[in-house]
Parts: structure tokens; C-alpha cells; sequence
């Protein structure tokens, strides 16, 4: 695998699930528990939304066959999306949107800050400004974190429910394949195992001043990297993508 | 003799250029109608997330999407300060938005209309925008301090919408043959119903002497929708597009458009609750209040134990 291949996989990676839980997020537009909480997810996706744009146009421009971030975002289908099988999962309520966002910051607060000395300079310098956005996304969902897991015995149990359905999407946030064994060695991309050290040390508290359990079960689900997903999927593309395919070549 | 007083002050101040601030004396027909008039802007603000937030998922493009999503963002921002001045009224936001719920407080009739394309998002900027701006601007310079100043700071952003609508509908008429209908196609639906959200005409809504005096209305609702189609018809033609009135004619003495009658009826009935959207957006909002109601009693319980751990 040449590093070119390499960084365009990565970059599909870090893109799409920026792209697919903005789109995930963007769905809750105008039925949010209060006003407050409605302008808070509208701007958190319109940063994931925004990474995706970066991310992606750089993908296309390493690729170097003349596709834009619009053509990767519009253009493929779902087994050639990369993103985490968490971010792809339904909204559901409040409880299960602010826990499956609140495992996937810490993932992205540590990724993206090792990103930021990652040996691409154009990387690192998009790791930079999303990391400043993350660390605000964390804040927000951890303080829900606790007023949901912490607040009353429903919320207590929506959230419990949440967490135990999520938690099999959690392992292979750190899978590691032939992709990022040739980044790591180029000091492109940061061994996972070590997001992975930093993620643990991080949850773990939240979770049990949240007054919440880590589920006792082992199994993990796993597919993404190989763009396997969940049935979920398709029909989040369908939709996305439905305007833009069908009006072959239009310009908007 | 004491309230004659201070209705003679109050008149006095207003007349005079200055505002009206919350802890200052005011009537209580003041009060009344502008906590109505503010109100129904804030439900308007997110009631008009929803046609707006329809398309937000199948946006055509990664660039459409950022721009549609800031712009609800912007409006769901725009209900927040709109409550929050309204607060200083003294009523609070659960209780205006149950006024919204029950159907005792309005919002723009516009919202009642579905949004079926993607050009509609462009339509919405546009004329929307474009019509709430010529209204929005006559009331920044209204006597209440509160809404006067939420006014000047939301048209700001409503002529980025606006722009950002316009912008849409531009690429869409220079587009393929589809695109171009589909723009045509969403001016004819969306025209008629933002010339009549500016309001019954005149004669049928006589302004009251008093409101225009106390400086809450500032304009009569044709001289505003007068300056709207002024302003849209040269924009219509640039990119052309043509508008749905086929009495549409330019009156070189006057210097305006003379339009074609209105169908004043479909108003009345899209106010009376009969358009469209009405039950899906009330339902909607509604709804979003329900399923939200254990997020915020968890939130105030968690605050509770909070405080209490501090003590």
C-alpha cells in the first residue's frame, strides 16, 4: 500500500464520519427538547458539515483523479463509505443522541488533538481548527452526560438503555489495519492504541459520575474500515444523496 | 389623573425619537399588543425552522448544506432573543409557547405552506426573507427598546438569507432546463403567499391612529408590501424568471408595480388554520415540546441536587 493510498483511506475515514453524524445531528433541525438545545446540535453538525467539506476536498485532491469532496460525499455508494458504525446510528431519543455523541467526542477530542502533529502539514492544520470545535462539543455533552445519567429515574434509564445499546460501537473506533500501519509509520497518523489508553481514562469517570454502567458484555461490532456498516446506512444516503443524483452533472 | 400623567411622559418620550425601556411606565394596551406582535415573531422564527429544516438532509451539495444549516441556526438564534425580549415584558417563554401549542398565538401564515423542492429553500430567501426584511427594518425603528434593537441586529442576518436565497434561485435559472422549471415552479407557488404575508390590505386592517403614534406599527401593510414588489420584480426578470400575476404592469407616473388582485380568501383561511402545513407544523412543534419534557425535568432535578450538594 503506498502512503498515497494510504492517506486517501484515512482521510475517507475521518471525512465520512464527520459527514454522517452531521447528517445524523442535522436531523433533530426544529424538534429539540428546548430552543437552546436545538441551536447547540444545528452548530455542532454544521462543524462536523464543515470538516466533512475540508476533509473530503482534501481526500479528492490526494486521490488526484479530478473527484471533489461533493463527488465523494454525493457520488459513492455504501460500501465505499468509511465512517465509524457509531455515527451512522439512529438518533433515537435525547438519551441515546447525547451518548453516542458523547463516546464518539472523547474519541475524536484525543484523535484530533494528535492529528495536530501529524507530519501532513495540511492534516495537521485541520486538526487544529476541529479541535478547538471538539473541545466545545465534549463540554456540551458531558454536561448532559451527567444531567441526563444523574437527573431523574427516567432519564437515569433512558440513558442506562443508551449506553448499553452503543457500547458494542466503541471497539472499533481503535481497529487498526494495513492504513494506518503504513500513516504510523510515516508519523502521518497516531497509533490507536494509545487514543484508545486516553479514551478509556476519559469515559470510564464521566460515565460512573454519570451514575451510569459500562455494559458487561464483550462483543463489539466492527465492519466500517472495510465499509461494511449497518443496515442503517442506505437509508441515510438515500436520502442525503437523492437530489444530487438525480440531476447528473447540475451545478447548484 | 396619576396614569394621565404618565401617558402624557410616555407619548412625550416616544414622540420625541426616544425608546421605551422595560422598567419604564407604559399602557397596558402597549404592553398587550406588542408582547402579541413579539411573540408571533419568535413562534414565526421556529415555526419557519421546520420547511427550512426539510431540506437541510438532501441539500445538493456539501456547500448548500453549511449554508442552510447556519441560516436555521439563525433563526432558531433569532426565536431565543425574540423570547428573551419578549420576557421583558413580563411573560415567560413556557408560557408563550403554550400559547403556541393551544393555537392562541399566531405566526406567519407563510410557514403553512410546504416546501417541495429544493428550489423552495431558494424561494423561501428570497421572497420570504425578502418580504420579513421590509417589514423588520420599518419596526428597528419602533418605540420599544427591546425589539427595536432585536430587529436591527436580525436584519443583518436576514439580508444574508436573503442574498444567500436569491443566490440559489440565480444557479438554478442558469441551470439545466429541469433546474430552471423547478425555480419557476417554486416562484409561482411561493409568490402570492409572501405578498399576503405582509398583511390584510389596508382597507380591510385600519391602522390604528394610536399604534402608528406609540410607534409600534410604523407602516400600513400595502406601502410595505408596495416597496416588496418593487424591489423583487427587476430581480425576478434579471435571472429570468417570470412572476405568476399576469396583471403585473410597471406605472411609469407613480414609479411602482400595480398588481393583480389578491386572493384575500386563501389568507383568511390559511390564518383561520386551513393551510397546508397547519396541523403538521403545530403538531410538530407540539411534539418536539412533549418529547422533550423528561430532558428538561431531568436537567432541572440534576440542577437541584446540584444546588443542594453545594449547600
Amino acid at each position: 500500500m503506498t502512503i498515497q493510498e494510504a492517506k486517501f483511506q484515512y482521510l475517507l475515514r475521518l471525512g465520512d464520519s464527520s459527514l454522517i453524524i452531521g447528517h445524523r445531528l442535522s436531523e433533530w433541525c426544529g424538534s429539540g427538547p428546548i430552543l437552546e438545545e436545538d441551536i447547540a446540535l444545528i452548530n455542532i453538525a454544521l462543524d462536523f458539515v464543515g470538516n466533512a467539506t475540508a476533509i473530503l476536498g482534501y481526500a479528492a485532491t490526494v486521490e488526484g483523479n479530478g473527484r471533489t469532496e461533493d463527488d465523494l460525499a454525493f457520488l459513492r455508494s455504501e460500501r465505499e463509505f468509511r465512517n465509524l458504525l457509531i455515527t451512522e446510528q439512529p438518533n433515537g431519543d435525547y438519551a441515546s443522541t447525547i451518548t453516542r455523541q458523547f463516546l464518539y467526542d472523547v474519541y475524536t477530542y484525543y484523535l484530533y488533538e494528535a492529528l495536530k502533529s501529524s507530519k501532513d502539514e495540511t492534516i495537521a492544520a485541520l486538526a487544529e481548527k476541529s479541535h478547538k470545535e471538539i473541545t466545545y462539543h465534549l463540554r456540551h455533552t458531558t454536561e448532559w452526560m451527567y444531567r441526563l445519567g444523574d437527573g431523574t429515574e427516567e432519564s437515569h434509564e433512558r440513558m442506562q438503555n443508551a449506553m448499553n445499546d452503543l457500547w458494542m460501537f466503541t471497539g472499533e473506533l481503535f481497529d487498526m489495519d494495513e492504513v494506518d500501519a503504513t500513516l504510523i509509520k510515516e508519523g502521518i497518523a497516531p497509533d490507536l492504541n494509545t487514543i484508545k489508553e486516553k479514551w478509556e481514562a476519559h469515559v470510564k469517570p464521566v460515565i460512573a459520575e454519570a451514575t451510569l454502567q459500562i455494559p458487561s458484555y464483550n462483543f463489539k461490532q466492527k465492519g466500517s474500515r472495510e465499509g461494511k456498516h449497518s443496515e442503517h446506512l442506505g437509508f441515510l444516503l438515500a436520502e442525503m444523496q437523492s437530489v444530487h443524483r438525480s440531476f447528473p452533472g447540475a451545478k447548484w | 389623573m396619576e396614569d394621565e400623567k404618565k401617558l402624557a411622559a410616555f407619548e412625550a418620550k416616544i414622540a420625541a425619537g426616544n425608546k421605551i425601556e422595560p422598567k419604564d411606565w407604559m399602557p397596558e394596551a402597549y404592553r398587550k399588543q406588542l408582547i402579541r406582535m413579539m411573540s408571533q415573531h419568535a413562534h414565526s422564527e421556529i415555526v419557519g425552522m421546520l420547511p427550512e429544516g426539510n431540506w437541510i438532509t438532501r441539500a445538493p451539495n456539501l456547500r448548500r448544506k453549511a449554508i442552510l444549516l447556519a441560516k436555521v441556526q439563525d433563526e432558531a438564534g433569532h426565536g431565543l432573543y425574540l423570547y428573551s425580549a419578549t420576557e421583558t415584558l413580563g411573560i415567560d417563554r413556557t408560557e408563550l409557547l403554550e400559547q403556541l401549542h393551544t393555537g392562541k398565538a399566531k405566526y406567519s401564515s407563510i410557514f403553512n405552506y410546504p416546501t417541495l423542492t429544493w428550489a423552495d429553500i431558494g424561494a423561501i430567501g428570497w421572497l420570504v426573507d425578502g418580504a420579513a426584511i421590509m417589514n423588520q427594518t420599518a419596526l428597528a425603528r419602533g418605540s420599544y427598546g427591546p425589539y427595536s434593537r432585536a430587529m436591527v441586529r436580525i436584519c443583518k442576518e436576514e439580508s444574508f438569507h436573503n442574498r444567500q436565497g436569491y443566490e440559489i434561485m440565480m444557479h438554478l435559472a442558469q441551470g439545466t432546463p429541469e433546474q430552471k422549471a423547478m425555480a419557476q415552479d417554486a416562484l409561482n407557488r411561493w409568490w402570492w403567499p409572501s405578498i399576503m404575508m405582509l398583511g390584510p390590505s389596508d382597507d380591510q386592517s385600519p391602522n390604528s391612529e394610536q399604534l402608528m403614534r406609540w410607534k409600534v406599527k410604523m407602516e400600513s401593510n400595502d406601502a410595505i408590501r408596495q416597496r416588496f414588489i418593487d424591489r423583487t420584480v427587476p430581480q425576478a426578470d434579471f435571472i429570468g424568471l417570470s412572476i405568476p400575476d399576469k396583471d403585473l404592469k410597471f406605472d411609469e407616473a407613480s414609479g411602482h408595480y400595480e398588481h393583480g388582485p389578491i386572493n384575500w380568501e386563501e389568507f383568511f383561511e390559511v390564518i383561520k388554520g386551513n393551510g397546508p402545513c397547519n396541523a403538521k407544523r403545530l403538531k410538530a412543534r407540539s411534539d418536539a415540546d412533549k418529547k422533550g419534557r423528561w430532558v428538561r425535568d431531568a436537567a432541572m432535578a440534576y440542577a437541584e441536587k446540584k444546588k443542594l450538594k453545594a449547600a
